[in-house]
């Protein structure tokens, strides 16, 4: 599903933030603006060249604000009105971001379609004054370029970037539902082509600065500086800036010529993309594709297609009013909302709300090298802990070191490494089958069999020497943590930390505290969770321990449930279904436990055994259906429901009972807020991003509705389909909202 | 040694050597410190020397080298060991030391010829020493041959030598080129195979592309950085212009050849090459004009850097070997020597962003360790591999700012004058085969000591991977 990647591109950028315009309001007290000091830029002139620098304030980032637009804009007509200025430099004095995108609380805060509209024709203004500037402007980019910040950097006549892993180049608006909206679905083709255009458009994916110059977006790239008579990072913008302005002299100079000389491949491209009947053969397979990613969910892919199509059919003005048409409708969906309201409630779950740990986990040592295990040792090896794998036999820590190895190794294929980075990341992990060395372990996180008693071994084990700071967190996905907790010595040091697999693909890190949990504990668990990139949900375990991750077995939206048992193991399905079967009565009913059971004896043990619902081989991509399955599920079938299985219904079976138990989840203190049992459910559970998760869900469909539905299906199926308490009580007052 | 020795040696000094004579006798050990402090409080001019308690004095009798020569020139047809071998008969010869005596030999050397991977030992073999003397290669890129002379250092320090040969030799005219992985795989598989069945099923596994050529490489193997890449963007972090550098590479080759035309390169021994001409000097060193240099592209990093082929030091072909002996050794045998190798030191920093700033990590290190300061040196031998370098170097030690924030330290190491600073040129001028450079800078500031008078010199390079040494020289007193 393209949003489901394009919410894992989410985390990636820190775009959008709220605005402050202590400025602002400086600058409407004194009334003048040409004579001050402005607050988002500043702008100085070298030679011939002004130097316009950007700046906001309180922020790591700078976003396109309507106060920054001003500030731009007066700037721009100032150096355009200057005898003595023959070109420009645009950069940020921000280390990291030279503009993140729109500021996105100002599109929220619009009512009505016009004005987003508007809002959008007016950058679009902007950015046509950048483009037909007589003085050449040279966009200097250090750190991410991103939206609107792109759509400034293509309108001017020269690019440079550093060469730096921070410096990412895109247009992420699909990603919150949207589309460029300055100009760039204009733009961009012409640039790049229309086949990159549309794949950066539609995917939302960063480029690298390297990747940019390939594609022709950046014309120059400047690398990185070490240290030398200042921080690295300040002199590496000084350094850009110096450079930018040669150019920018350069090119007013006419030395330097703005044109880029295309490759082989470019140019026929190019060429090709002149014939119409290519170019509707390119709009019709890139829509045929976008549909059965989209599966119709998401209007913003299709809608971007539209605009394009208009620009290069009907010529740059339509395409400029239909880009700015097709924003507005965009930002005012539904599907967007819910998406911005995915994204703030991820720039939240990446935050340590019990603040710094005591002290830093350096050494952490993982029990059980299986999927899990390995995932973890994964994920955390490669932010520089130094890592302890271990397993009960050779065999089992083999296949587990290897799968940390071909886990990195994949990046260097990717060139996201250097096989010497692999090489040196894959040094801070240590495979042992004893427990040596962890008397320094500053954390232990067991990944061993689902099975307590099991785990209540190895936890003494662990305990016996282990230091006293050392944490025990357990990442267990069926246990009650309070119950694995009940044989330890020190019940406050210990805590569930779930992840989800594969682990370093899944960005969840769900965290399960007990009532025993130290507050320290916590802290040190998130800490780790986030310096292994993790978007974090904490949750509590009541004295009846109903966990929200449960769910996982039975809803997993984005690979099916066939798949997932696969994934994960038959074995340890029919475990934890066992498992939750005893814990949630009839709250967990519906299943067939005895499905797993006969897979069970018959070997079929999912992916790593060859065999379970699909049939798998090492090296083929695509998963036959096992066809000896057959028997077992025909001996098992239950004659479906009429009136409650169209396929509409058996979607919203799934959904609204996941929306229930989310909202028992929140209604019994499980969950501390909506936003972070929306993350949740996204990021772990497959819930379709374009419905924001089940909070944001139940406010822009209608508590009502889903009442509505959960009571018919009680109905035909029973209690499993009652709505709780707090579901209720919104439906009952609709102005009761999640969100407020 | 016996105290007899003594006289010899300190005769020909003023009283400021008198009064440590006085002293020495108390002591059992010949190598008692001087008492510094008090030499230095009853005569100020006066520099104590460096010799430890109970550590052997170290001397370098003499040293040589082959005339350093554009690679692809004269040398080109040779193998290293040839020349490693013309530094030995040139050394045998400046030196008559009977060959019986020596008892290791150890050469740097970077860019390995595989035939000869121990070219230490095929060179002391061609050049007659004796069978019986063994030999060793080391490598640690730039400063190879300064590893090869403290590694002798250390072996004579602990007893176990009384003669060293050390040196180092470096031939990039000719490198190894192999076959690819896919290549070497398959002719080692055909190797192995037994039926005809076996090796025709191996044939058939041949692409074209196996014959695809791998060089050595250039890069720096944990970054994939070129070295002139990281110069370039060293001398960006510090600032350097590109002005500055032409300068200062200019500076180098017109001092490099005004010593040469002087005469004052007395370590370069003549070379007749076989089938040519006998070389006698270095062909490297060319003077030229700012303008002619600001006319350059940049090298490495295109179009705006700053690093050019006028301001880095060029690809070298070229040979050096120093005769290293325990000072009562060399004093029974009747020699005089040049000069004390003392303290040294290596220093590694992140091969990245600092490649190339060893020295200025080595330098207060060193001198700390040898009690010494700055002013103390009157003759400082600095590795040329760029001028950026060279120049980001210099801000680097006359930095607050860098000293407390990378070093450590509260305080700047502090600049070297520049008066004192490679007065005959440096690598950039007169050339930087890998291994041998080591040597050349040693014996660069033993002679500059001897001929503009001074007790302490100060050696120091940087190298591949990030490292840098640095090592105190002293005059012998004459």
């Amino acid at each position: 599903m393209v949003a489901c990647r394009a919410i894992g591109i989410l985390s990636r950028f820190s775009a959008f933030r709220i605005l402050r315009s202590r400025g602002y309001i400086c600058r409407n007290f004194t009334g003048s603006s040409a004579l001050l000091t402005r607050t988002h830029i500043n702008y100085g002139v070298k030679g011939d060249v002004a130097v316009v620098r950007i700046n906001s304030p309180n922020s790591k980032v700078n976003t396109l604000s309507k106060e920054l637009h001003s500030e731009f804009s007066e700037v721009m007509n100032e150096i355009w009105a200057s005898d003595q200025i023959r070109s420009a430099v645009l950069i940020s004095s921000k280390p990291g971001c030279f503009i993140a995108g729109a500021d996105i609380n100002m599109l929220a805060a619009c009512k009505t379609l016009q004005e987003v509209t508007q809002l959008s024709q007016e950058a679009q203004r902007i950015v046509e004054k950048l483009e037909k500037s007589t003085k050449p402007i040279v966009a200097a980019i250090n750190g991410s370029c991103l939206g609107g910040g792109l759509e400034v950097a293509i309108s001017c006549q020269y690019r440079i970037a550093t060469k730096d892993r921070k410096t990412v180049l895109g247009t992420p608006e699909v990603l919150l539902g949207a589309l460029p909206g300055a100009g760039g679905t204009q733009r961009l083709p012409k640039m790049v082509g229309v086949p990159a255009a549309l794949d950066m458009m539609l995917t939302g994916r960063s480029i690298r600065a390297d990747r940019a110059k390939k594609m022709g977006l950046v014309d120059q790239l400047v690398e990185p500086l070490g240290p030398g008579l200042k921080p690295p990072e300040e002199r590496t913008i000084e350094y850009l800036e110096e450079v930018a302005i040669t150019f920018a002299k350069g090119l007013a100079d006419k030395k330097i010529s703005p044109k880029r000389d295309k490759g082989l491949v470019e140019k026929l491209t190019a060429y090709a993309m002149t014939i119409p009947f290519v170019r509707q053969q390119v709009y019709k397979k890139v829509e045929e594709k976008v549909r059965k990613q989209t599966k119709g969910l998401y209007p913003a892919p299709l809608k971007i297609i539209d605009v394009v199509k208009t620009g290069i059919e009907q010529g740059s003005d339509a395409g400029y009013l239909c880009e700015s048409q097709k924003f507005g409708e965009l930002v005012m969906t539904k599907e967007s909302k819910a998406l911005m309201g995915l994204y703030h409630g991820q720039v939240l779950c990446k935050k340590n709300k019990f603040g710094a740990p005591q002290k830093d986990v350096k050494h952490l040592a993982i029990l059980g090298a299986g999927l899990m295990g390995a995932g973890i040792a994964q994920v955390s090896v490669d932010k520089g802990l130094k890592t302890i794998l271990k397993d009960a036999t050779l065999t089992a820590l083999d296949r587990g070191q290897q799968q940390v190895f071909k886990g990195l190794n994949d990046k260097v294929k990717k060139k996201a490494l250097t096989s010497f980075e692999r090489d040196s990341i894959f040094s801070n992990l240590t495979g042992q089958l004893d427990y040596q060395g962890f008397e320094k372990a500053d954390m232990v996180i067991e990944a061993v069999f689902e099975d307590l008693s099991l785990k209540h071994r190895v936890l003494k084990e662990v305990e016996a020497v282990i230091p006293d700071h050392c944490i025990f967190a357990s990442n267990t996905s069926a246990l009650p943590i309070s119950e694995i907790a009940a044989v330890s010595k020190r019940p406050e040091k210990v805590i569930g930390m779930h992840y989800f697999s594969p682990v370093d693909k899944m960005q969840l890190l769900e965290i399960i505290t007990t009532e025993k949990t130290s507050k320290d504990t916590s802290a040190s668990a998130v800490a780790v969770g986030l310096k292994q990139g993790k978007v974090i949900i904490v949750v509590k375990e009541g004295v009846d321990p109903k966990k929200l991750d449960s769910l996982t077995t039975s809803f997993g939206f984005p690979v099916g449930a066939a798949t997932l048992v696969d994934e994960v193991g038959v074995d340890v399905a029919k475990h934890v279904a066992e498992d939750l079967g005893k814990v949630f009565g009839e709250r967990f009913g519906g299943g067939n436990p005895e499905l797993l059971t006969q897979m069970v004896s018959k070997g079929f043990l999912g992916r790593k055994s060859g065999k379970g619902f699909y049939i798998y081989q090492e090296g083929v991509k695509r998963k036959d259906l096992n066809s000896d399955m057959d028997s077992i599920l025909a001996s098992l079938k239950l004659p479906p429901k009429s009136e409650v299985s169209s396929d509409e219904d058996i979607q919203f079976r799934l959904v609204t009972r996941f929306v229930n138990e989310a909202v028992m989840c929140l209604q019994e203190g499980i969950l501390a807020t909506p936003a972070e049992g929306d993350i949740g459910a996204v990021f772990g559970l497959g819930f379709p991003p374009c419905l924001g998760g089940p909070f944001r869900f139940v406010d822009l469909y209608g508590a009502q509705k889903i009442v509505d539905r959960l009571k018919k299906y009680e109905a035909a199926y029973g209690k499993q389909f009652t709505p709780c308490q707090l579901l209720a009580d919104h439906a009952n007052s609709p102005n009761k909202k999640f969100y407020q | 040694m016996t105290i007899l020795t003594y006289p010899f040696k300190n005769l020909p000094t003023a009283s400021k050597w008198a009064l440590r004579f006085s002293i020495r006798p108390l002591s059992c050990s010949s190598q008692l410190r001087a008492a510094p402090g008090t030499v230095i409080s009853v005569q100020t001019k006066t520099k104590k020397t460096l010799a430890k308690p109970n550590i052997r004095n170290v001397v370098v009798v003499d040293g040589v080298r082959t005339p350093f020569l554009l690679s692809g020139t004269s040398y080109k047809d040779l193998m290293p060991h040839d020349l490693a071998r013309a530094a030995l008969t040139g050394l045998l010869h400046r030196t008559s030391v009977p060959k019986e005596v020596v008892d290791y030999i150890i050469f740097g050397t970077v860019i390995q010829e595989v035939k000869t991977s121990n070219v230490a030992r095929e060179a002391a073999l061609g050049a007659g020493f004796s069978d019986k003397t063994p030999a060793h290669t080391v490598t640690m890129a730039c400063i190879s041959a300064n590893q090869a002379m403290t590694t002798g250092v250390g072996l004579i320090a602990s007893g176990q030598c009384d003669v060293i040969v050390a040196g180092g030799v470096e031939l990039m005219s000719d490198v190894p080129i192999r076959h690819s992985r896919k290549m070497r795989k398959l002719m080692l598989d055909l190797n192995k195979a037994k039926s005809m069945g076996q090796r025709l099923s191996l044939i058939s596994k041949f692409r074209f592309n196996f014959l695809a050529p791998e060089l050595p490489a250039v890069s720096e193997f944990s970054t994939s950085e070129t070295m002139g890449h990281s110069a370039d963007r060293l001398a960006a972090a510090f600032a350097v212009s590109r002005l500055e550098q032409d300068e200062y590479a200019l500076r180098s080759h017109s001092l490099a050849k005004k010593a040469q035309d002087e005469g004052l390169l007395s370590d370069v021994v003549p070379f007749k090459v076989p089938g040519k001409d006998t070389v006698t000097k270095d062909n490297g060193i060319r003077p030229s004009s700012l303008e002619q240099m600001a006319k350059l592209k940049p090298a490495f990093i295109k179009p705006y850097g700053t690093v050019t082929a006028a301001n880095s030091s060029f690809l070298t072909d070229g040979a050096s070997a120093m005769l290293i002996m325990a000072e009562e050794k060399a004093l029974a045998m009747g020699y005089k020597p040049k000069a004390y190798l003392r303290d040294f030191m290596y220093v590694s920093q992140d091969p990245k962003d600092q490649l190339l700033l060893g020295p200025t990590y080595a330098t207060p290190k060193v001198l700390e360790k040898a009690g010494l300061t700055m002013n103390d040196i009157d003759a400082f031998e600095f590795h040329e591999a760029f001028s950026g370098q060279i120049l980001a170097n210099f801000k680097a030690m006359d930095s607050d700012w860098f000293a407390e924030n990378y070093m450590g330290r509260k305080t700047k190491v502090g600049l070297p004058p520049l008066e004192k600073f490679n007065n005959w040129g440096g690598s950039l001028s007169l050339g930087h085969p890998f291994g041998a450079t080591g040597c050349r800078l040693v014996m660069a500031a033993a002679n500059r000591l001897r001929k503009e008078g001074g007790q302490y010199g100060l050696v120091a390079a940087c190298a591949a991977g990030g490292q840098g040494h640095a090592m105190i020289v002293e005059a012998y007193p004459k």
